[in-house]
């Protein structure tokens, strides 16, 4: 019975396993791909087949609940979506595309396992499983474009990367230090009686551990690597670093707001100034940038801003919210690079004039892309909207009203990067550049994730209630 | 639910939201062109008709929101499907639906690139202005208040003049600006009162600060759109350079919602800050009259004219809402409906100067009269209404305006008397110049009268104009009861009625 709880892990590192030995071979990317792609599907069903089920494995360290479950969910969609869109890997070699699937397999599986994690130690080794996998990904580019920006991304991927596992795994060490233990369910009275005695100590350790996830949601001052890894790594590989990872970011960063002792004054403070701090940096710089990538880059880090919203408010609706808001962001991120894959055609990276006449160029990807946009912007009735209108309401009910006022103003900020996007693909005629073919799956995924933009934006309330429902299985629910 | 009175049969109003709604997603499978003109046509007719049903069935007598349509939409957020009209909203609805097909008519020639894809804009912008007159639920309100940026934004940047991406960026960045403070303000209210319901919210006791915040908020959002005074730099740039289906929706329906907002929020929500307000809305409103006039005279562009003409107007309609008295707030609102059927004609007219010389310039139009009689017959008509000449609807509307003015306030109202004078100027001298001016200048072979379809599109406002000119009772008597509501609404923080209340027991 044990056995089923672990199954999608299992099964997982069975197909890469079975990747691996794909890779021993010459010349198999279409069979990697294959594989990918199947290994994707049936670790969908196992992880939907184990909704909602409840055990302990390993010693206490692995907990299988509705929490991990929700997330995992989510991030098998992610996954599965990615690969089908992505399934040309333009950026990539043929003869390392093995290498490339089995890596990106294995990263994903570090993200899942993260998911399931209660305990510090296992929550490390998910997690460098997942990101040093991600720090080989991007360096796997070719060189055919002759730069060499994806080398650049990769050493400051990795090493920011190291630094800021570094600084985690210090915090962890405070936070054993004023505990005695690592099992998150024993922190959380241990660390409200440790609040008590010392308790500096306390929020300097919670703080240093967020470090490690708030780097891998790319918020200010942990930003440096996001629109440099965005650009130089090949587009596919760009949109899964900008949207699956970031998921689990968030699971966990809400495991760890729950463990800050009820009444904290500083901490909000702390998760307040990152917002302002990333919101207005990523919107501004976001308002220069000509690489389409570049400045996904930058309003990522706006977006990641966002995301702080919800963890401010120290609330289970607030949570929900922050987990509406990045499956939103997901979707619309997703939809976006789908676009720029498609447009881009011998997998380099893509400007934002090259965008110039897709509409008529391909309709559907020009439709696709505007949405998009749109609802990055947070324009209703479309995801980003919805998620940004909850975060708002939860940061004002609890009293954030400065905070409040100055993300609506950023959401003003951010429109005109945006428009401007809209304007090139929708507004300017083609001066003789080539249509662009579109292969009949992606076009069914970009209807796909259009159709899941609008109904998150008119029909929120049966993700926002699953999500309520993960979070109130935390062990810290019930103190919020 | 007091305040609303449920309709349990045919749901009229979701129907009439929906159903452009429906047309535009089924005009997306067809590729041919003439196809979506007609279907748009015959969607948009369809929706007037019903929406004519709704004008036999309005019960007068009560001020509570009729055809009522209510269920829960997002639980979690307390969030709900409220629609409702009142007096103050069935006519700019039957203005919206009315006005729409005759918008697809005076584009059928116009617009001869991306048929479809303007048809479905089109059919999106009167689902999405129609919620908004409809919308009884702050959430939903807001959704269908900045939906329309996008089709207004295409619509704009797609099909519009040679600046159309200046002014249709600058259109978007101006309305987007102004309401994200709005969204601020709706949040604020909703957890002061545990619900979003519009009407719900009236009334309610709150701290003479958080009013004078909120109204600012509504203020900013509103004032943008009206455009008032010193927030109309968008309203040239747009409307010179929309198509002629964008300038008639830009200025019918969209400049409408701005003093809809007024009305229907800032002065029933806050009644306090509203007074506090008051005298300086009432100067920029004089101003905008002002304003709008000298610089209409001064135009040799025939779209910038009349945009500027539209500042001068609006300023009216608000000078109008603000000095919250029956004859003013009546004026304010049949002025609304005005506008919209004079403004969104000369714009028509104008179009179809357009597409035969394909210039604006005023000298290229001199002279037309004698190669077009029909034409210039329907412009002097509508001209005439524009600057408010007895026997048309505006005189009516702007008179009711000042009458209300000089109860209120006489050194306000006898400063905006100049600006019925400045109308009568610019109108006239662009009148004189079509019609009579040099006789050499324009090239008869381009210069064609108008055809049946033509007629046909501006017959209906035309009728309007005379009707509402000659017997405004039908018009006034649905907002009779809503109005002296609102009014009620607005008077229990009148301060001078406080004090009479503290001094006679």
């Amino acid at each position: 019975m044990k056995l089923m709880l672990f199954a999608p892990e299992l099964f997982l590192l069975l197909g890469s396993l079975v990747l691996f030995f794909i890779t021993l071979g010459e010349n198999k990317a279409g069979q990697a791909k294959g594989a990918a792609i199947a290994i994707a599907v049936v670790n969908l069903i196992l992880v939907l087949a184990t909704q909602c089920q409840e055990g302990n494995l390993f010693y206490d360290a692995y907990r299988v609940d509705c929490f991990s479950q929700f997330f995992k969910v989510i991030i098998s969609i992610g996954f599965l979506v990615f690969l089908l869109f992505g399934r040309a890997l333009k950026g990539v070699e043929d003869k390392i595309k093995p290498e490339y699937y089995l890596f990106m397999l294995l990263s994903v599986m570090g993200l899942v396992m993260l998911m399931s994690s209660v305990e510090l130690l296992t929550m490390v080794v998910s997690l460098e499983l997942s990101s040093f996998c991600l720090y080989l990904l991007v360096p796997m580019r070719d060189e055919h474009t002759g730069e060499r920006t994806q080398m650049e991304g990769a050493i400051k991927y990795i090493l920011f990367g190291v630094l800021a596992t570094a600084i985690m795994l210090f915090g962890m060490s405070y936070i054993f230090g004023l505990t005695n233990t690592t099992y998150l369910v024993d922190l959380l009275p241990a660390l409200n009686k440790a609040y008590g005695m010392n308790q500096v100590a306390v929020i300097a350790g919670l703080a240093m551990v967020m470090i490690g996830f708030l780097y891998k949601l790319g918020v200010f001052p942990l930003h440096f690597w996001v629109p440099d890894v965005y650009q130089g790594a090949s587009n596919e590989t760009a949109a899964f670093i900008a949207s699956v990872p970031k998921i689990a970011a968030v699971a966990i960063l809400i495991r760890i707001t729950t463990l800050v002792a009820p009444g904290d004054q500083t901490m909000p403070v702390l998760l307040t100034v990152l917002a302002v701090g990333s919101m207005f940096y990523g919107n501004l710089l976001a308002l220069v940038q000509k690489d389409i990538k570049r400045m996904l880059g930058f309003s990522g880090i706006a977006h990641a801003g966002f995301i702080m919203l919800g963890l401010v408010t120290f609330k289970t609706v607030g949570f929900a919210a922050a987990v509406f808001y990045i499956i939103g962001y997901l979707v619309m991120t997703l939809t976006c690079f789908l676009v720029i894959c498609k447009v881009s055609q011998n997998g380099e990276n893509v400007l934002i004039e090259d965008l110039t006449g897709l509409h008529k160029r391909a309709p559907l990807l020009a439709l696709t892309l505007g949405i998009g946009m749109f609802a990055l912007a947070g324009i209703p009735p479309f995801a980003g909207f919805m998620g940004k209108f909850m975060l708002l309401t939860h940061a004002y009910a609890n009293d954030h009203k400065i905070l409040v006022v100055l993300a609506a103003i950023n959401t003003a900020i951010a429109i005109y990067y945006y428009l401007s996007v809209v304007r090139v693909t929708f507004c300017s005629d083609p001066e003789e550049k080539p249509a662009i073919q579109v292969d009949v799956i992606s076009k069914v995924v970009s209807v796909g994730l259009l159709v899941v933009i609008i109904l998150l934006g008119v029909l929120p309330n049966g993700l926002l209630q699953s999500a309520e429902k993960a979070i109130n299985t935390l062990p810290g629910a019930p103190f919020l | 639910m007091d305040f609303l009175i449920v309709n349990e049969g045919f749901p009229i109003l979701s129907t009439l939201v929906f159903l452009p709604l429906v047309g535009a997603l089924a005009l997306l499978a067809v590729p041919n062109e003439s196809f979506a003109r007609i279907w748009t046509l015959i969607i948009t007719t369809i929706t007037a008709v019903i929406c004519l049903f709704l004008y036999p069935r309005f019960d007068t007598p009560t001020a509570k929101y009729q055809f009522g349509e209510h269920c829960s939409w997002i639980p979690s957020l307390n969030i709900n499907y409220t629609l409702g009209i009142d007096g103050i909203s069935l006519l700019l609805v039957l203005l919206t639906t009315l006005i729409m097909p005759i918008c697809i008519l005076a584009s059928w020639k116009y617009i001869q690139k991306r048929v479809k894809e303007f048809m479905i804009c089109m059919l999106i912008m009167e689902t999405s202005m129609l919620g908004v007159f409809m919308a009884l639920d702050f959430v939903l309100f807001y959704i269908l208040w900045e939906a329309m940026l996008i089709p207004m934004y295409l619509l704009i940047a797609i099909w519009g003049g040679p600046r159309k991406v200046y002014a249709s960026v600058k259109f978007f960045l101006y309305t987007l600006a102004g309401s994200v403070l709005l969204l601020v303000a709706i949040i604020a209210l909703y957890l002061h009162n545990g619900t979003w319901s519009i009407p719900m919210m009236m009334g309610q006791e709150y701290s003479q600060l958080f009013q004078t915040l909120v109204f600012l908020a509504f203020f900013l959002a509103f004032a943008i759109k009206v455009p008032m005074f010193p927030f109309h730099t968008w309203l040239p740039a747009a409307h010179v350079e929309a198509p002629t289906a964008g300038s008639v929706i830009l200025a019918s329906v969209l400049l409408k919602m701005g003093t809809y907002g007024f009305l229907r929020f800032c002065l029933p929500i806050t009644p306090a800050a509203t007074f506090y307000f008051m005298p300086a809305i009432l100067w920029l409103s004089v101003a905008g009259i002002l304003y709008g006039g000298f610089t209409a005279l001064a135009q040799s562009d025939m779209k910038k004219l009349i945009a500027y003409s539209s500042v001068g107007h609006m300023g009216f309609v608000t000078l109008g809402i603000f000095v919250l008295n029956t004859q003013g707030i009546e004026g304010a609102i049949l002025q609304m409906i005005n506008h919209g059927i004079t403004t969104g004609a000369l714009f028509i007219c104008v179009g179809l100067i357009y597409e035969r010389t394909h210039s604006r310039e005023l000298s290229t139009a001199s002279g037309i009269g004698q190669f077009m009689p029909i034409y210039v017959t329907f412009l002097a008509f509508f001209s005439l209404s524009s600057l408010a000449f007895p026997g048309t609807n505006s005189f009516i509307g702007e008179f009711l305006i000042l009458v209300g003015g000089f109860t209120k306030n006489w050194v306000v109202a006898s400063f905006a008397i100049p600006g019925a004078i400045l109308a009568a100027a610019y109108m006239l001298r662009m009148l004189q110049k079509v019609v009579w001016g040099s006789k050499a200048n324009p090239n008869p072979d381009i210069l064609s009268d108008l055809n049946f379809r033509e007629v046909l599109t501006l017959a209906p406002l035309l009728v309007f104009v005379f009707w509402i000119g000659l017997r405004p009772e039908p018009f006034l008597d649905v907002m009779h009861t809503s109005v002296s509501h609102l009014i009620d609404q607005v008077n229990q923080a009148n301060p001078e009625i406080l004090v009479a209340k503290k001094l006679i027991p």
